[in-house]
């Protein structure tokens, strides 16, 4: 082992360094600005982060997250594949970089190219164990990379090969940014071929240094490669933070600042910046969102939204936060966990601002007409109202099962705030969540019976109702069930169950209906469930999307239920049901009403 | 004056010259559903809020037509969005974005 250049420089290092000095200082402003954007609370709670067993949880995430992808395996294993190749083994070639200069040249620690131009400057043979180990080591995952590279300009032609029906329209910065990422790692195969066989390689930089052994083996060309190598590094880095790789280095801050309990509070600054920074316009929500089925909506979805906000322009998001279903699937399909929806609303809320506000001071006289006492108080919300037989299957239901119970918004009722939530009116919506919690309180149940999941989410989130326990009708449904409580007829029927979006994304309910449906007859499942649930199409959560949109997406949603050809779609909320009776040919049914139809 | 018991309506005439489209021109480009309105009042007559205060959509959009702009407002300041509003309506009208936006656009100062 010996150093070939005894100053250990050459000038062909300095895009490389003055892009990577650019980029550390780049770096160190921004985490200052984020963290100065950071409200006191949420900085004592980064604080007490790192103090506590989150600590672990963060490392591993940045691990799992980061590093391996293990979220993108999951949707695709060779889109996986392709983004943990790149991830993980350019960390392994930085990291088994530096151990080599630790090991060969403690003298040069921490001069910042030489453990990426190590190769260039030190000479060591391959017969020595550690020099076979390590070259094995660098090359194995050099090839690791140039595959998951090789997969990338494959999906750029044929993106449905990785699991992706559509991506992202690249901007300027992000095309300079990818075409110079996709260079670094054929370039550096090649310089380090070119030096093979003075500085040594093992089976794929000596295997070509040997195959084009006349115009490899020409020293005057491998000075020109490494400026080739090291230009591209440099220019990467210099469009690093104007692209979409900026995602890189800020996924790590979003993770940590996530496991310390730290929600964004705004469109932009701090915690939003950091999820903005985050995005990595991969365009796994442009396949997710039900808006863009049939090619339609597919500029209004998460990914330009996030593209909007970064580019501080002030009109441009506000139709895709105005169109969105507030579904949450892209949320919950987001490899790197963006609450898009949370900066949606805050965009809604931002430009009603100057607008009238909503008054509910004539709440004050409305008073129910509960008996006090019942163990059962049932909410029906606005929607179920529409559906009247719902609640009046749920009644029966209740009423087999010797259950009393009180009709609390009988005479109608009081919204319970959420549509005003998602529609940006969070202070406005304290007006109905006060008196909906008052009257909650003065009827002495202990459990609230809902059974629409947009007021379930609700109550859930935003109610401090104390001891009273919160029930969605199917969650009561189950428990009855299960204790024998209800007797149930089985049939031979086959039923779908839709996942309500604020049901199951939302409040995480997926097994109890489906429970409560096996119980009764065959359950089936749809082409994309659970978590991938296509909203029905009437959510509240959209302001601007209009009928006929919303009229593809619901039959979209049906033709998703009934690929497996079920009897009967099931649901269990009133707005799902009413959307798709206008339009399904199967017939739709509440849970309610199809346990009510089963009693024995 | 005698009290009869009784009193004359007062005049619904529109003065065109204080008609006041400025929102109406805003709701209707940025939501052209507005137009396809036929007044049937299913709106209102599944209304949550208007069970308890005077909020009518049918009404509020033939106000804000007819250059009433703080009218309209008014009308629809006691709307809780619930949007049942909108699962009625026959002609398939986006009823809460138009109120949302009657409300964004309106001038907060002005109305009382």
């Amino acid at each position: 082992m010996k150093e070939r250049i005894i100053f250990g420089y050459d000038a062909f290092v300095l895009p490389f360094t003055i892009g990577m000095i650019f980029i550390i200082l780049y770096l160190g402003v921004g985490l200052v600005r984020i963290i100065a954007a950071l409200s006191k609370e949420d900085r004592i709670k980064l604080v007490k982060s790192f103090v506590s067993p989150t600590l672990i949880k963060t490392i591993k995430d940045i691990i799992f997250d980061c590093l391996l992808h293990v979220k993108i395996f999951k949707k695709n294993l060779l889109l996986g594949y392709m983004h943990a190749s790149i991830a993980f083994g350019w960390f392994m070639l930085i990291f088994i970089g530096h151990i080599e200069v630790m090991i060969y040249t403690p003298q040069r620690n921490g001069v910042l190219y030489y453990p990426v131009f190590f190769r260039y400057f030190v000479m060591e043979t391959q017969e020595t164990l550690r020099g076979a180990f390590f070259f094995f080591l660098m090359d194995f995952f050099l090839l690791m990379v140039l595959s998951g590279i090789g997969l990338a300009i494959y999906k750029r032609f044929k993106s449905r090969a990785l699991g992706m029906r559509r991506t992202t329209r690249l901007s300027k910065r992000d095309t300079i940014a990818l075409y110079a990422l996709w260079a670094i790692f054929p370039l550096r195969l090649l310089a380090e071929s070119f030096t093979a066989d003075i500085s040594g390689g093992s089976f794929l930089t000596k295997s070509i240094n040997h195959l084009f052994h006349n115009f490899v083996n020409n020293s005057d060309h491998i000075l020109p490669v490494w400026w080739a190598y090291s230009s591209a590094l440099g220019i990467f880095l210099f469009a690093l933070p104007f692209s979409r790789y900026m995602h890189i280095p800020t996924e790590m801050l979003l993770i940590v600042l996530r496991n310390a309990g730290i929600k964004s509070d705004n469109t932009r600054e701090g915690f939003a910046e950091t999820e903005i920074y985050s995005c990595s316009s991969c365009g796994i929500c442009i396949d997710a969102c039900p808006m863009t089925t049939q090619k339609k909506n597919l500029n209004n979805t998460t990914v330009y939204f996030l593209r909007f906000l970064r580019r501080r322009n002030k009109r441009k998001p506000i139709v895709p936060a105005d169109k969105c279903l507030m579904c949450g699937k892209c949320v919950e399909m987001c490899p790197v966990g963006i609450d898009s929806c949370r900066l949606k609303q805050f965009k809604r809320s931002d430009v009603s601002e100057n607008g009238a506000k909503a008054d509910y001071t004539y709440l004050s006289s409305y008073s129910s007409n509960v008996k006090k006492g019942s163990k059962i108080l049932y909410y029906s919300g606005c929607m179920t109202h529409l559906t009247p037989n719902i609640y009046n299957a749920l009644f029966n239901v209740l009423d087999k099962a010797n259950l009393e119970y009180e009709f609390l918004d009988k005479d109608g009722s009081i919204c319970c705030g959420r549509p005003l939530m998602l529609s940006g009116r969070k202070e406005e919506a304290k007006g109905l969540i006060e008196k909906n919690s008052m009257l909650i309180k003065e009827s002495g149940a202990d459990i609230l019976l809902v059974s629409c999941p947009i007021c379930y989410k609700m109550f859930n989130e935003e109610y401090d109702l104390g001891k009273i326990k919160l029930l969605h009708h199917t969650q009561l449904i189950d428990s009855m069930i299960a204790d024998k409580t209800l007797k149930i007829n089985k049939s031979d029927k086959s039923f779908v169950f839709h996942d309500p979006c604020e049901l199951g994304r939302g409040s995480n309910i997926y097994r109890q209906p489906r429970r409560v449906l096996t119980s009764q007859g065959r359950v089936v499942e749809a082409n994309f469930n659970k978590k991938e649930s296509i909203c029905c199409g009437g959510s509240l959560g959209s302001l601007a999307l209009s009928k006929p949109e919303r009229d593809a997406i619901t039959k979209h949603s049906i033709e998703s239920l009934t690929y497996n050809k079920p009897d009967t779609i099931v649901t269990a909320c009133p707005l799902c049901y009413k959307t798709f009776s206008q339009l399904s040919g199967t017939p739709v049914k509440d849970i309610a009403q199809v346990t009510a139809e089963n009693l024995i | 004056m005698a009290d009869f018991g009784f009193s004359l309506h007062p005049s619904s005439s529109i003065d065109l010259d204080n008609a006041d489209k400025r929102l109406y021109k805003i709701v209707s480009e940025l939501e052209p559903d507005i137009k396809k309105c036929i007044a049937c009042g299913s709106c209102t007559a599944s209304c949550s809020a208007s069970n308890l205060t005077k909020v009518s959509f049918r009404q509020a959009i033939l106000k804000l037509d007819r250059g009433l702009s703080e009218e309209a407002v008014m009308l629809l300041k006691g709307c809780m969005l619930c949007g049942k509003c909108t699962m009625t309506c026959p002609r398939g009208i986006n009823t809460r974005n138009i109120i949302n936006l009657i409300l964004r656009y309106s001038d907060n100062k002005k109305i009382k």
